[in-house]
């Protein structure tokens, strides 16, 4: 196992019905890859695998050298493993700064010792500062709106200092100029040495930003490699427009 | 504000309003403030778990009967000591029982808290109603299991003979009341304490959003236990000198209705996402509680807590302190 991630024969069940069917996936350090797939398909399962939110049945997640089954998504999130959500869900009575300094309080304290107020001030700053949201920083999230709210949701992962970020729809609703504004925020990220995993639908983005491509159908993975051989693949296109 | 400047600030206040009462040499002062101090502790205990996590916890009482039910037990035993120890060690246990109000007050938090830190074990899992279903429950249960232990009275209930006297002070009920305002003091200092924390910055998030919170690296489960054991100690501490207070304690009134219903009630009217909303809450229905005992009926109480509540609901669903907090909101955004 040489990559950062490596999600291997994951499976899991709701009841009878497989959300995930020995699920296999390897992402390398500082790898850009997108996750795409048909809805329902399993993405977001797969991530919420990953990430802690459910727990696989069959299989295993390993991530930076460890063994990930077993651990709440809190212990994930400390080894490195940030996530964005869906739909964004912001702490809706802390300001957007205060939003900031949960993973800091928490898991950037646990990885590196208790940080100093002004520590947390000078990095809620820097981090505000990278999805231009410091004007917002007193205001609530309800004030925001939905782009500022998804870049709320992408700064508190990177406020968790992550190695591998997974964007789940990071660019969902929003106008052609916010989706740049979005992807040119997570190429930054990925210059810096993040690992990132794009879940999207939006192929023009997808396209642009992935370096790789996996592709989900019905809980198994029918596509893995180059974008532009991935999306001329029969099955792909078959799962997209139908026979 | 620096909390040790705060509870310095706190104990003065506290100072202040003791000197106060005294001066018209009123006993009954200290039988109605005695009251609304200890739903001070009750309201602000409720509010760690329920205003600071989000988790609604409708068996306050059962916390409260618990310590109050700590100190029966104990003070049944120091009544029974002869008949239940073995005749040499009765001496010694003569030296300690009778047991001072301040160690049962850290009885009845230990066992409460332990209680607490059970019950959320085995029940944090639960959200919602549900959990809310869970807290009902445990009072049901716990209230069943003593009207069933005859050692604590049963259903008959149980006397505890308060000594007439404290030394230096005056009546013992003005010890009580010192007491429960010194609790008091303690529970308000420790949730303004925990607001500004590391510790509130997560219960914050776990009430706004488990599920995010976890994603920022937020131990949810470990929290919340942090917050049942926190919050039913303290529901504990309130109960342990009720015995003395009351005289005469039955599970009818240690497992009161009232207790459970003004703990949400005084929180939610005064503010759940500051430790001055129970403050506030408490002060102005408990004091109306009072007033309207008097010069109406105990029974008005009851409506009283269900029109303020429904008045909060409409004009300010979060509390006073959130109508202010608001307003300041708003006027920023301006």
């Amino acid at each position: 196992m040489t990559g950062l991630l490596n999600v291997q024969d994951v499976s899991k069940r709701f009841g009878g019905f497989v959300a995930l069917d020995g699920i296999n996936l390897e992402v390398q350090a500082g790898e850009r890859l997108g996750l795409i797939g048909p809805n329902g398909s399993g993405k977001s399962t797969l991530v919420n695998c990953i990430c802690g939110t459910l727990q696989n049945e069959l299989g295993s997640v390993h991530f930076d050298g460890h063994r990930m089954d077993g651990l709440a998504a809190h212990e994930r999130t400390h080894r490195g493993l940030g996530r964005s959500f869906q739909l964004p869900r912001p702490f809706v009575s802390l300001s957007v700064a205060d939003n900031l300094c949960i993973p800091m309080h928490y898991t950037v304290h646990t990885r590196s010792g208790p940080l100093h107020a002004d520590h947390i001030e000078a990095r809620c700053h820097e981090l505000l500062q990278m999805v231009g949201l410091e004007q917002k920083a007193t205001h609530l999230p309800r004030d925001l709106t939905q782009v500022e709210m998804r870049k709320l949701e992408l700064a508190r992962a990177m406020a968790t200092e992550p190695k591998l970020l997974i964007a789940d729809e990071a660019m969902a609703g929003l106008s052609h100029s916010e989706i740049e504004d979005i992807l040119a925020l997570l190429v930054r990220l990925n210059e810096g040495g993040i690992t990132v995993i794009l879940i999207e639908h939006i192929m023009s983005a997808v396209m642009s930003f992935s370096q790789r491509l996996a592709v989900l159908v019905s809980g198994k993975k029918i596509a893995d490699g180059k974008p532009q051989d991935v999306v001329r693949d029969p099955d792909v296109v078959r799962a997209y427009l139908g026979q | 504000m620096r909390t040790p400047l705060f509870a310095l600030l706190a104990v003065i206040v506290a100072i202040v309003i003791f000197a106060l009462m005294r001066l018209p040499n009123i006993e009954y002062l200290f039988v109605a403030g005695y009251t609304i101090v200890q739903y001070i502790v009750l309201s602000t205990a409720w509010n760690i778990l329920g205003g600071y996590c989000g988790y609604v916890n409708f068996g306050s009482a059962a916390f409260f009967a618990l310590g109050a039910y700590s100190t029966v037990a104990l003070a049944t035993f120091g009544n029974q000591v002869d008949d239940l120890v073995p005749e040499s060690l009765a001496p010694y246990f003569h030296l300690i029982f009778p047991l001072p109000i301040p160690v049962l007050i850290v009885i009845g938090g230990i066992v409460s808290g332990i209680v607490g830190f059970g019950t959320g074990y085995l029940t944090l899992r639960l959200r919602g109603a549900f959990f809310a279903i869970a807290t009902l429950a445990l009072s049901v249960v716990l209230a069943t299991l003593v009207v069933n232990w005859d050692f604590v009275g049963g259903s008959g209930g149980a006397y505890v003979v308060r000594p007439g006297e404290f030394p230096g002070l005056g009546s013992y009920l003005q010890y009580l009341f010192l007491l429960m305002l010194g609790l008091a003091v303690l529970s308000v200092v420790l949730a303004r304490w925990i607001e500004r924390s590391r510790l509130g910055y997560g219960f914050a998030a776990i009430r706004d959003d488990e599920l995010a919170a976890e994603a920022s690296g937020v131990p949810t489960l470990r929290l919340k236990l942090i917050a049942t054991t926190l919050s039913g100690a303290l529901m504990g501490m309130a109960g342990a000198p009720f015995p003395y207070y009351i005289g005469y304690l039955a599970p009818v009134s240690a497992f009161g209705l009232e207790y459970a219903v003004n703990s949400i009630a005084m929180p939610l009217i005064g503010g759940t996402t500051n430790w001055l909303g129970p403050v506030i809450g408490t002060i102005l229905l408990g004091t109306l509680q009072q007033v309207t005992t008097v010069t109406i009926s105990s029974a008005v109480n009851v409506l009283l807590v269900g029109v303020l509540l429904i008045a909060f609901v409409i004009i300010a669903p979060n509390g006073i302190v959130g109508l202010v907090q608001e307003r300041l909101h708003a006027r920023r955004r301006k």
